[in-house]
């Protein structure tokens, strides 16, 4: 498996809003594979829960996947998924989304950081 | 609890050696793994301390890169849709190498550009200044996040493993060391009690040889003070060998 990951370059994955995901886009980091699926995710207001769940799931399956960008906001709907993922790889990395700022309490690392350290310390 | 819980060995000498070295090994073990905790400690904590500044910095970078956005669909008009359908091969990719400290690899992302841009023609009718600084401004925020990303993932790795090395740690320190111990001082105690006993014996036998022989010449006394010469008569029994005593 390590040889293959040094072979195949791995992709970054999307779920985020709209704005967030054409961003990211833009930036160059879609790709759509040969079975169709996208490795970003759009959801606006209507999209449901389990819809999320079921795709972040996915995108921590495919092994192609080294790091899932998730938008904060998003990322607090689905927290339990989020939070029962311990595994290093792939990482997720929770992103501030354009109407939601950034809140670090709420980032599930940060918080079990929180438990060893106080992150005010760090912050010089 | 104490006293009772020891490894179940028979006292003897071997297994005393066999304990010491083992207790030796054990306070070896303990001081390894007490600096590899150490030494993953101090990385962890610069790990973190990274980590909250990068978060920082990553909210800049995204604020940045969401006004870029909304400049740039100012000056463009609306094109998500087009963007969200033309999405075909990945151009920024991850490469992961391994870094290794005390033993335990890390992984590290790196992001790498791959194949052309898919989006080279958008905004060639307008726009295409604000576009191409929208790419720049995510393609930063991107390197920013992939290098987060590595971060964190060391981080959750360390995480675990400093976990499992404490753990470690404090079994050998309060259930390994101190059992090694209390069996230690069981075989001492036991061969002591071995010893004394057999010094007893030794005197009890000494004792009663003493006893024996002082009958004899009484016997003998007596014999001769009633007028018969025993003095030359040799016992059948007694041949004169050594008593053998270890």
């Amino acid at each position: 498996m390590a040889l293959q990951a040094a072979v195949k370059g791995k992709l970054i994955s999307v779920i985020g809003d709209e704005d967030t995901c054409v961003g990211f886009l833009l930036g160059g980091i879609g790709e759509i594979n040969k079975n169709r699926h996208p490795n970003f995710m759009v959801v606006d207001k209507n999209t449901p829960v389990s819809e999320i769940e079921d795709c972040f799931k996915r995108f921590v399956k495919r092994d192609d996947i080294d790091i899932i960008l998730i938008n904060q906001n998003i990322a607090e709907m689905i927290r339990h998924v989020i939070d029962a993922h311990n595994l290093p790889v792939p990482s997720i990395l929770e992103i501030p989304s354009k109407d939601h700022p950034y809140d670090a309490s709420k980032d599930s690392i940060l918080r079990r950081a929180k438990g060893m350290f106080n992150p005010d310390d760090l912050v010089r | 609890m104490s006293g009772k819980d020891r490894l179940a060995i028979f006292p003897s000498r071997g297994a005393q050696m066999l304990m010491k070295s083992r207790l030796a090994g054990a306070q070896k073990g303990h001081g390894l793994l007490k600096k590899k905790a150490d030494a993953l400690q101090v990385r962890f904590r610069l790990i973190l301390s990274k980590i909250i500044e990068t978060k920082t910095l990553m909210g800049e970078v995204m604020k940045e890169a969401a006004f870029s956005l909304a400049e740039a669909k100012f000056t463009t008009g609306d094109f998500n849709q087009v963007v969200l359908q033309n999405v075909t091969k990945a151009q920024i990719k991850i490469r992961s190498k391994k870094d290794n400290v005390a033993g335990v690899t890390l992984p590290i992302f790196e992001s790498y550009q791959d194949g052309s841009d898919t989006y080279e023609l958008a905004g060639l009718a307008r726009g295409g200044q604000q576009l191409s600084k929208l790419k720049k401004n995510f393609q930063s925020a991107v390197k920013l996040l992939v290098e987060l990303a590595s971060l964190q993932t060391s981080f959750v790795t360390l995480d675990e493993v400093i976990k499992i090395t404490n753990r470690r740690v404090n079994a050998i320190e309060h259930v390994i060391i101190p059992r090694l111990e209390r069996t230690l001082a069981y075989i001492i105690s036991e061969l002591d009690e071995l010893e004394r006993e057999e010094f007893y014996r030794l005197k009890k036998i000494q004792d009663k040889k003493k006893i024996i022989k002082d009958k004899a010449e009484a016997a003998k006394q007596a014999m001769l003070g009633a007028g018969r010469d025993v003095g030359d008569i040799a016992n059948l029994l007694d041949e004169g060998d050594e008593d053998l005593l270890f």
